[in-house]
């Protein structure tokens, strides 16, 4: 295969800790050399002057792995849910959703923690991931009893496994579909304190590290539960929390008007957990930034708030959005891809997310300030966004996949 | 808040430039006044007095007459359904009728499928409650008629407000200035949350009064003072609204049980005491006698203005279909459509 040489980028390679101006060899699907090299002869060469050049995004966490909407948001890998139909409960569907993907976008499925999802039995965990499974998940909602909680987290040490967690009191979050506040009583929609995900927190990390287990909260959106996790994480138990750009970008009235586009789960927060999330970025109690992607139809979500399903689209705006954070100050551009790359890689143990002598030719290239407006009509993949018309900057000019050029803009 | 309300139509303002009533969030005090006073005149009318058509005799006006009015209920509703038929027809609409039960929304059909079907048959006016808050302003943007909420969901049911404000107006000569206590299930009650936006918009001050569970979360940001105690709740007012309570809700999931709801939220004799002379007493109807009211109270043809809220439904439902449909009918002053704000 012939080998590709990129001159004239911004390399950063958070990882590695890596960021200067170099050139980036790629040979036989893998990063050959990094640094001020001599491109050898009849090496295939890309112009990337004015470009940052990162390795290729892992979401860590989608419903579905659109590898069209993936490749022009920069992202080459995806952990996905076990929300499937059916969910992946089961040895030979984990195999099945990892081969899916390739050879575009690779899937890392996570098993499905109980059966059915239903949170009562447990599901084959180990079996799950000899077939491929990088962790067992409880899908979009907690896992109700405290009991099977705990016998989830116990038995999972066995495989040395993260478990993702939802974080919600399911029983508070019954039927829910607001945070509890003057927004939600104005609209009349049925809501559920904040405390719902401190609640589930604060259980999970006491039987987290009850038992030793590896847990990572999927998304953490509240002050009081992003305190929780400072504690914990201060205290070194091996617990990370991740989230996605709408809960550090829109707060509860983005649903005003009955915008069913911003039913999320969970669902908006006032402006204070707002700051504190991005607060928490800041300050490395939130590790993983992922996407959430979750397709859903127009027909899905064209319906009275409360009928609407929750969700949004994510891959084709991780990037911009997570630059809004460069910008502000939170984090340094290298801080910020380290969350889409090496952090989700070394939760997961992937491959990838890392420009290191040997690693996949997974390869992001973009131009960090190109400014452009979100709208969902003219996305890739689906378009059920809550974004839809706010301007942002940062556009993924080229996407490598495995050595192979899968994206250009 | 309640410090004088802007009452007065400002000079050069349209009356009314609304091409819907989705709520009443969002209408000027004075746009609610003048649907108010738009509303008296058929009251009169519906009392027999009026014979200002030329067309009809007794309880009958033709300006509506060749429009086509569809009320499109998806949620069960007896009274605002025959006060809305009833409304159409005295002013010469031909009514059309659309229940749960008769609609495709049984079949599948989504929600706005049934609005283009609704709007292809170019109604003029349309009348829809729907079980789900924010439904009724979802249809609207797909029609191409006005829309009149006749409640969605938890979230309003503002002809229901404009009734009862017209109520105490001619019981009690004014608005501003009154003390008005809400008692019940203010969670689940899209009826209170318009009476929150239209009392405290005229200048009357709002109490809700409830056991917590049926509070709203931070019910006191939206302008009302919350109690627990009707006693304390009641002191000194001058209304007093009643909620329904519905029966799913008393079984131990809100209240433990109608008897102790009763014992201490009930609507009695003796806790009525405490509200200031000549107090008036609400209830949107249907009431539960022995669960929210005593039977005596609601009975007590000088307290309660129960019967009368009705009658004035009629009315306001009435001067809100004149209203709304004057664009297309024409009228001087009032613009197409589009063309309002």
């Amino acid at each position: 295969m012939k080998a590709i040489a990129i001159t004239g980028a911004r390399v950063i390679d958070p990882d590695s800790g890596f960021d200067a101006m170099a050139t980036v060899l790629l040979r036989d699907r893998f990063v050959a050399a990094v640094g001020d090299i001599a491109v050898p002869a009849g090496a295939e060469i890309i112009d990337a002057t004015g470009l940052v050049l990162a390795p290729g995004l892992i979401d860590a966490g989608v419903f579905r792995a659109e590898p069209a909407a993936c490749h022009a948001g920069g992202i080459t890998r995806v952990v996905l849910m076990p929300d499937q139909r059916p969910p992946l409960d089961d040895p030979a569907l984990v195999a099945f959703a990892q081969s899916m993907g390739k050879p575009g976008v690779w899937v890392h499925p996570l098993v499905a923690a109980t059966r059915d999802l239903a949170g009562h039995e447990l599901a084959e965990i180990g079996l799950g991931q000899a077939a491929g499974a990088v962790g067992a998940a409880t899908g979009r909602s907690a896992i109700a009893s405290s009991a099977v909680m705990h016998r989830l987290l116990a038995y999972s040490r066995a495989f040395d496994m993260t478990v993702v967690s939802h974080a919600e009191d399911a029983a508070l979050t019954a039927g829910a579909v607001a945070t509890e506040g003057a927004y939600a009583t104005r609209l009349g929609l049925a809501a559920a304190p904040a405390f719902a995900e401190s609640l589930a927190i604060a259980r999970d990390i006491r039987l987290a590290e009850a038992t030793g287990a590896r847990l990572h909260l999927r998304q953490v959106t509240t002050a009081e539960g992003l305190e929780l996790v400072r504690q914990a994480k201060a205290r070194g138990l091996p617990i990370s929390a991740g989230v996605t750009p709408a809960y550090w970008l829109l707060n509860e009235t983005a649903v005003a008007e009955f915008r069913s586009f911003a039913r999320l789960s969970p669902p908006l927060r006032s402006d204070e957990d707002r700051r504190a999330v991005e607060a928490a970025i800041g300050d490395g109690t939130i590790s993983v930034i992922a996407s959430g992607h979750d397709p859903r139809s127009q027909e899905k979500k064209r319906l009275p708030f409360a009928d609407a399903w929750p969700g949004m689209a994510g891959a084709e705006t991780l990037l911009a959005l997570a630059l809004s954070l460069v910008r502000n100050g939170t984090l340094s551009l290298a801080a910020a891809l380290k969350t889409m790359t090496a952090a989700p890689a070394a939760l997961f143990r992937l491959p990838g997310g890392t420009l290191a002598k040997g690693a996949p030719a997974d390869i992001m290239l973009f131009d960090e300030h190109a400014p452009w407006r979100i709208a969902g009509d003219r996305f890739i993949g689906a378009s059920n966004t809550p974004f839809d018309g706010i301007p942002v900057a940062g556009r993924v000019r080229m996407t490598i996949k495995g050595g192979e050029i899968v994206w250009r803009a | 808040m309640t410090n004088s309300p802007n009452l007065v139509t400002p000079a050069g303002a349209h009356p009314f430039p609304h091409s819907h009533l989705l709520g009443l969030a969002g209408l000027q005090p004075w746009e609610m006044l003048y649907l108010l006073d738009e509303a008296e005149q058929w009251v009169e009318l519906n009392r027999g007095a009026g014979r200002q058509s030329g067309n009809g005799a007794g309880k009958h006006d033709n300006r509506l007459a060749g429009l086509t009015q569809i009320n499109a209920f998806f949620e069960n509703s007896t009274r605002t359904l025959l006060s809305f038929e009833i409304a159409g027809k005295r002013l010469g609409a031909d009514v059309v009728n659309l229940g749960v039960s008769g609609s495709s929304v049984k079949k599948g059909e989504t929600l706005l499928d049934t609005a283009l079907t609704l709007s292809a048959m170019h109604p003029d006016v349309i009348v829809i409650r729907h079980g789900s808050s924010g439904a009724v302003q979802l249809i609207a943007e797909k029609m191409g008629c006005p829309v009149l909420n006749a409640g969605d969901g938890r979230h309003e049911h503002p002809t229901q407000a404009l009734l009862d404000a017209l109520t105490i107006r001619r019981r009690k000569g004014r608005i501003e200035g009154l003390t008005v206590a809400i008692c019940g299930d203010i969670l689940h009650s899209r009826v209170a949350r318009s009476n929150f936006q239209l009392l405290a918009a005229l200048g009357a001050k709002v109490r809700v009064v409830a056991p917590p569970t049926l509070l709203p979360p931070h019910v006191d940001q939206l302008g009302v003072d919350a109690y627990t105690s009707m006693d304390e709740g009641l002191k000194g007012v001058d209304v007093v609204m009643m909620l329904r309570l519905q029966t799913e809700r008393m079984d131990g999931a809100y209240v433990p049980s109608t008897r102790e709801y009763f014992r201490f939220f009930g609507l009695t004799e003796e806790r009525l005491r405490h509200a200031a002379p000549g107090v008036l007493v609400m209830h949107p109807g249907p009431m539960n006698r022995g669960v929210e009211i005593d039977g005596s109270i609601a009975d007590d043809i000088v307290r309660s203005a129960v019967t009368e809220q009705v009658e004035m439904g009629v009315a306001v439902r009435m001067a809100c279909l004149d209203v709304l449909t004057r664009s297309r009918r024409g009228v001087a002053g009032w613009p197409p459509i589009g063309a309002a704000a």
